[in-house]
């Protein structure tokens, strides 16, 4: 009696845990030039694109794993892994949706990305990538009568050399750091966008990525540039089937806003977390920066983090122009034995530059939750403002939840504000809504999606919906 | 509708209510007087099933169904509104949508489908204006930053929408001024259709004044001292809570 089911540990099933049957081809095990080669010949890339990829390579030879995240992350055997799988006969893209295995057709509508562009979510194009290959690309002719380039980056190589070689690597060098450098080494696709001067990009573009594989890493690479005046959203979604191994997802997203542009980049992850006793699982080690380089650009990142067995990404901000602005919206959630150590960096060089941090971290059953986050104003940045704020919510008691905010100032008229909250969701709360005839999860359902208002409403409006179902769905069985 | 019999209760052990024996038939209101710290809300929150009130021995009969044996949300949907005295804060969650997802959980569970956006609004619109509730209160988050006498009439706009068989409320009548007293029980007099039946727990007679009992109770030392009519609070008012 008087219970509110202390201890329902139930876990639905992760809906999206199951695997295309589907016969693929991987270039043999292990990571070295010939296999770096391999992968640059089945992308048909022009030579400076292997050089590009040998340099990291090279470079990576005299790296080490990072080691400082507040996870405990398996030695990860990088000589056992497939660096690149495709669906079989995939040769070339298909030119057209008719030319694409209906399984995988079947695949995204599954996952509730119809490609059939009749059927698609009006005013969203989407790019679906597959493993190591994009699979289709909706609405790219539409987008191309006013210039927008939405293509895979494997194309854009291709198509678009000058684009990509002036700004690949330009947002993350080469060697930046162990996982980015592998990327730039193995890197197999991703979206490319090119937003050019003074276009409003007339719908919101986004990808769509699927690890099916199994044994089989995805790296992928997105580029954004938004040309001078123009502005653009972008939302990827992420999912892979429920595998005991843990994979590895190590992609690098780099974003470019010239003078007056504005990107807004959405993530809503969802990779398959691991099962109740922390097996299997994604782990989720992502590079992602936006450079403001023009003077009046800005680049906003909202991120709904709910999948994974471990997350360890950092999206930030370089403000190079005057009177530029970063945004960074958040929401990691994690149950089980999750671990998420995310948050962002807002590096502060141009006069009246701007930032601004939300992050709502919430933790269920054993997970661990870490905001870790650094503010740094150089000393040219004059007058130049942050605001942060992170709230972190607990359920139950079995679950840890950190902040780490670090700050540099190394200008004398620049201001920080910090705030910061502990929580949990009450008894009283939960009783209250329960008198009102919502049960133990509902109620908690609610107050958790109150919590991530100011975060979710960032999200563009096609997506806000799903996104409140699945704060509730990642938090099932957790109430206590 | 109600019947409560030889009802012990515990809060952190610590034993509040000692057999209790209360009857409420259908169309029904009873009021329970008593003074502070005499557990007069531990029967409120004992009845909506509030956790760690722990039913030490007796039975609670709602409907013909055993109330004690069942989850909080499950007496709510049975029909039972509990109206707090201190009103929840949900922050983020606007009232709009809040009351939205409640009266769709009573609907679902009586097998009708989710109501529809428009017809809500009317409902609300209709609801409110009884209340004098300004629409512009329920774009804000529930409870929060709400004076006093915005909290009870959010609870007394909850009950309506609800349509409850039993509404026990939990001295509404306190931080409420005058006029909102008045307008609050005005729209509590609106929903006694003579089936609806009411527990009102207070500590004063001015709650009694508007909204009449057919039955009033002293409550003392964790159990009902002495019953009568109305006259019974008025005598109360005057000589104070001193046992006969």
């Amino acid at each position: 009696m008087n219970k509110i089911n202390k201890d329902n540990f139930k876990q639905d099933a992760y809906k999206y845990g199951f695997v295309t049957e589907i016969e693929d081809e991987k270039i043999p095990k292990g990571l070295n030039k010939e296999v770096i080669k391999l992968i640059s010949r089945k992308k048909n890339e022009p030579k400076w694109m292997l050089e590009w990829r040998l340099a990291a390579y090279e470079r990576l030879k005299s790296m080490e794993v990072p080691k400082w995240a507040r996870a405990n992350i398996a030695e990860i055997d990088f000589q056992d892994l497939y660096y690149y799988s495709s669906p079989k006969d995939f040769k070339d893209k298909p030119k057209s949706l008719e030319d694409v295995d209906p399984k995988l057709l079947e695949t995204y509508e599954k996952l509730g990305i119809p490609l059939k562009e009749q059927e698609a979510l009006a005013g969203v194009a989407v790019d679906a990538v597959f493993d190591s290959v994009s699979v289709a690309t909706t609405f790219k002719e539409k987008l191309n009568e006013i210039g927008v380039i939405f293509c895979p980056i494997s194309e854009a190589i291709q198509k678009h050399p000058d684009l990509v070689k002036k700004y690949i690597g330009s947002v993350i060098p080469v060697t930046d750091h162990f996982y980015a450098t592998l990327n730039s080494a193995v890197f197999s696709d991703g979206s490319f966008v090119y937003i050019p001067k003074n276009v409003k990009c007339p719908m919101e573009l986004s990808t769509y990525f699927r690890i099916n594989a199994s044994e089989t890493g995805q790296f992928e690479r997105t580029l954004i540039i938004a040309d001078e005046g123009s502005y653009v959203s972008y939302l990827e979604g992420c999912t892979a089937p429920m595998r005991d191994e843990n994979q590895l997802h190590a992609a690098n997203v780099e974003l470019v806003a010239l003078d007056n542009a504005e990107i807004k980049y959405s993530t809503v992850q969802n990779w398959y977390p691991g099962d109740e006793d922390g097996k299997g699982g994604i782990y989720n080690f992502v590079t992602k920066r936006g450079l403001c380089k023009g003077n009046n650009s800005k680049i906003s990142w909202t991120q709904i983090e709910t999948g994974s067995a471990i997350t360890w990404k950092y999206p930030s901000c370089i403000l190079r122009g005057d009177n530029s602005t970063g945004e960074f919206y958040s929401v990691a959630i994690t149950n089980n034995h999750q671990q998420a150590d995310t948050g962002t960096k807002m590096i502060h060089l141009g006069k009246n530059t701007k930032s601004r941090i939300v992050s709502k971290g919430i933790s269920a059953g054993k997970s661990s939750n870490t905001y870790r986050g650094l503010v740094n104003f150089h000393r040219k940045a004059e007058n130049s403002k942050n605001f942060t704020q992170c709230d972190s919510l607990l359920v139950g008691s079995n679950c840890k939840a950190n902040t780490i905010p670090l700050t540099e100032n190394n200008s004398n008229t620049s201001s920080l504000e910090h705030e910061a909250t502990t929580s949990k969701i009450s008894d009283d709360q939960l009783f209250y809504c329960m008198q009102r005839g919502l049960d133990a999860e509902e109620a908690q359902s609610l107050i958790v999606n109150g919590f991530c208002k100011e975060v979710l409403q960032q999200l563009p409006m096609e997506f806000a919906v799903e996104a409140q179902k699945l704060v509730s769905i990642s938090l099932e069985g957790s109430v206590g | 509708m109600l019947e409560i019999k030889n009802l012990d209760v515990s809060v952190e052990n610590k034993q509040i209510i000692k057999n209790l024996n209360l009857k409420i038939g259908p169309g029904e209101i009873h009021a329970i007087m008593g003074p502070n710290g005499s557990g007069k809300s531990t029967i409120a929150h004992t009845l909506a099933g509030k956790p760690n009130y722990l039913v030490e021995a007796g039975n609670v009969d709602f409907k013909n169904e055993d109330l004690i044996a069942k989850d909080p949300y499950e007496r709510s949907l049975l029909g039972l509104f509990l109206a707090f005295q201190y009103p929840i804060e949900l922050p983020g969650v606007t009232n709009a949508s809040y009351l939205k997802q409640i009266l769709n959980a009573h609907r679902k569970s009586r097998g009708e489908n989710p109501i529809d956006a428009g017809e809500f609004l009317k409902i609300l619109k209709e609801k409110s204006r009884n209340l004098n509730i300004p629409m512009e209160m329920h774009s804000r988050f529930v409870n929060a930053g709400f004076s006093g006498g915005e909290k009870k009439k959010n609870e007394v706009l909850q009950m309506d929408l609800l349509d409850p068989s039993l509404i026990i409320m939990d001295e509404t009548d306190s931080g409420l001024d005058v006029d909102a007293l008045k307008s609050t029980s005005e729209a509590v007099n609106k929903l006694r259709d003579g089936k609806r039946s009411f527990l009102i727990i207070t500590h004063y007679l001015r709650l009694l004044e508007y909204i009449e009992p057919d039955h009033v109770h002293v409550f003392g030392d964790g159990s009902i001292i002495e019953s009568g009519d109305k006259s019974l609070a008025s005598r109360i008012d005057n000589e104070g809570y001193k046992v006969k």
